[in-house]
């Protein structure tokens, strides 16, 4: 499935230029807002669901009932789910249930026993669906697809003759950063990837962390991880065993006090775990070079390139 | 949102979950009167979200009235690690055979529910987890399929929770873990879990962290918002909507993105100063939010300078620059601001700052946030 990186049609991961992506929520504000961004930005949107408003459309995007209806005209093989909290899990499946096999939620608060239990039905009886998020500001691969709330012209776009970096990160604002940094610094992005800051993520590091890997058009990593839970560890382990591309890193929330949430649902120290300091050592260890704030993490990887090209 | 013992006990009784009788008194004739109702012997147990309140003297046996008054008097007012006891929990005194813990939380590199059951209660888990790691029984839950009594039954065999116990707290656990799951916490703790002389099992404490996403299908947690542990500028942020935590520091920070607000800090730290707060103004912030997050930072005396570290996506630059262009017509701030902007629509949001003559003393905007965090530290130390 996968073409060599100098091929023409160059790949990406999760999404390429091919993604046909529907919009759970069009007629909604931010549906409609992002949609319209996605659009603009090249992506292919081509339907809009809102139960009940079928036959509608959006500048030009018709809508569907369902998520099956959708899929059924449009051949669509991903989604946005852009809805309120209480909406996202039933979308979710809903979309899982039609056969989309990506999906990306923007959605923020939704309830962790929510998630666990979408992320456990996901596993049990849609195995081939992807979930990206919930809480997540979604994936860029630069001139190919947009799924999310990124701005698109912050993102410099991979060049043939590489080296291009992957980004992965659990936050939104900071992945704008880097993409930002690394366009001022001329380096190119394979794929960004925001997995989201919420407790049960559908997607993980390690699942980044294995796309970038095996992609052709990936030559080096960016993780951008932050205090609360174990996901950067679990990185790690995975980089120590199975990643041979370099990579750098960044960790907020050296300085946060314990027992408070730092605004992400998942970002929280607690009974003296999750900890960025724990992190980062965890990520040195495994070769990772480490950068105290977002800028010098994007320093070392233009260093790391430097050497590639 | 952590509860107080006396709300998770509460939330607890929501779902069968036994507890001692009592009642909760913010002064010394309530205590007295709800010890009457729970009947003597009573303990009297301080109400702060901090451990060892027994070695600081916040929990205390009472036989009467007048060992009830002395006793709230002393635990009322009184400060624990930094937390004044504003209320006491009174309830009956138990007997206790045995202690045991029992705890439902979210393993989040497992994605499943976890239960942790010891024999061993009543002291710190974590603990036990170092003397004894096996004397704690982890079982993870697929949170589709649900704890069922036999399951249940099979850790507390394991667990080695005595005989003519087990039973009863098997059924003790299907009722935490529907309180767990139905009752959406992030932690369902019962320590100790004590077995009674006669028999019965029941919860002596409660330790319960409620996720606040699912705030809007609990119209019940409206009660305990009312007394959660907020300083005076957390309860400004809070009116005003905003994403607010206060620290100790004298830069004032407002961000916007979760991440990006947390890297501020760190960034501050980094360059030898001290934030103030972490508050993020999330995206697409207007005047109105700008102002709101000005008010907040103005209304702590501590601040000396004010970082605003904004990275536009959907947040466009030209709307940040307006709203505090804005903001600052209508508040008069106690300190200078340091800007740095950057992305979506950075230039045109720079260039409506510089329109605005704004004096130097006020506002200066840095290029990267580094310089920024080293000009807003340098501002904080002068003063």
């Amino acid at each position: 499935m996968r073409s060599s990186w100098r091929g023409r049609n160059s790949v990406a991961i999760f999404v390429d230029q091919n993604t046909k992506v529907i919009v759970q929520g069009l007629t909604g504000g931010q549906g409609r807002f992002h949609g319209l961004r996605n659009r603009d930005y090249g992506t292919k949107v081509v339907a809009g669901v809102t139960p009940g408003k079928a036959g509608q459309d959006v500048e030009g995007i018709t809508i569907y009932d369902t998520v099956e209806s959708a899929v059924a005209a449009t051949g669509a093989n991903a989604s946005f789910v852009a809805v309120p909290p209480k909406a996202a899990p039933a979308a979710i499946l809903e979309a899982a249930r039609a056969g989309v096999g990506f999906v990306v939620c923007i959605t923020e608060g939704v309830p962790a026993q929510d998630e666990a239990r979408v992320f456990a039905t996901l596993q049990r009886d849609f195995p081939k669906t992807r979930l990206l998020g919930p809480n997540c500001p979604g994936i860029i691969s630069p001139g190919k697809c947009n799924i999310g709330i990124t701005a698109g012209e912050i993102a410099a776009s991979p060049t043939s003759a590489g080296p291009n970096v992957g980004i992965v990160s659990r936050s939104g604002t900071l992945t704008y950063q880097a993409l930002y940094e690394l366009k001022q610094r001329g380096i190119g992005v394979s794929t960004c990837v925001g997995i989201g800051g919420d407790p049960v993520p559908g997607t993980s590091f390690v699942d980044c962390l294995a796309e970038f890997q095996s992609d052709p058009e990936t030559h080096a990593i960016i993780m951008i991880g932050e205090i609360g839970g174990t996901a950067e560890e679990e990185a790690a382990d995975f980089i120590t065993n199975h990643v041979t591309k370099p990579m750098s890193a960044y960790i907020a929330g050296v300085t946060a006090p314990a027992g408070k949430k730092m605004g992400h649902a998942g970002a929280i120290v607690s009974g003296g775990k999750g900890t960025a300091q724990g992190k980062m050592d965890a990520l040195r260890a495994a070769g990772v070079k480490v950068g105290l704030n977002p800028t010098e993490a994007c320093e070392l990887m233009a260093k790391i390139v430097s050497k590639i090209s | 949102m952590d509860l107080f013992e006396y709300q998770g006990k509460q939330y607890f009784a929501r779902f069968g979950i036994a507890v001692s009788p009592g009642g909760v008194a913010e002064s010394v004739d309530e205590a007295i009167k709800q010890a009457e109702a729970a009947k003597y012997p009573v303990v009297i147990k301080a109400q702060v979200q901090v451990g060892g309140r027994g070695k600081a003297g916040g929990i205390k046996l009472a036989n009467n009235a007048d060992e009830v008054r002395l006793h709230a008097k002393n635990i009322l007012g009184m400060d624990i690690k930094g937390h004044v006891v504003k209320r006491v929990w009174v309830e009956h005194a138990s007997d206790i055979a045995e202690e045991y813990y029992a705890s439902f939380t979210l393993d989040r590199s497992a994605k499943r529910h976890l239960l942790m059951l010891s024999a061993q209660g009543g002291v710190e888990i974590e603990q036990v987890a170092k003397v004894d790691p096996t004397a704690i029984v982890k079982l993870h839950i697929n949170p589709i399929e649900g704890l069922s009594i036999e399951t249940a039954k099979r850790s507390v065999v394991e667990a080695k929770i005595s005989a003519r116990a087990q039973d009863g707290v098997a059924a003790m656990l299907v009722k935490l873990y529907e309180c767990f799951t139905k009752g959406d916490c992030d932690l369902a703790e019962i320590n100790p879990l004590i077995l009674k002389p006669n028999g019965e099992v029941h919860a002596l404490d409660a330790k319960v962290t409620l996720d606040d996403n699912a705030a809007f299908r609990h119209p019940e947690w409206d009660e305990y918002r009312a007394t959660e542990v907020l300083d005076a500028r957390e309860k400004l942020a809070r009116e005003k909507g905003l994403q607010y935590i206060g620290l100790d520091g004298s830069v004032g920070i407002i961000a916007n993105g979760a991440g990006l607000a947390m890297s501020t800090l760190d960034v501050v730290n980094q360059v030898g100063g001290k934030a103030a707060n972490f508050l993020d103004i999330g995206g697409g912030a207007n005047a109105e939010v700008m102002t709101a997050a000005l008010d907040v930072i103005n209304s702590d005396t501590k601040v000396k300078s004010i970082f605003i570290n904004i990275f536009g996506g959907i947040t466009r630059g030209d709307e940040v620059a307006k709203g505090i262009v804005e903001a600052m017509k209508r508040v008069e701030l106690r300190a200078p601001i340091v800007i740095r902007l950057d992305g979506t629509n950075a230039s045109e949001g720079r260039a409506i700052l510089g329109a605005a003559g704004i004096d130097e003393s006020k506002l200066i905007s840095r290029p990267t946030m580094l310089e920024a965090a080293r000009s807003a530290v340098e501002l904080a130390g002068k003063k």
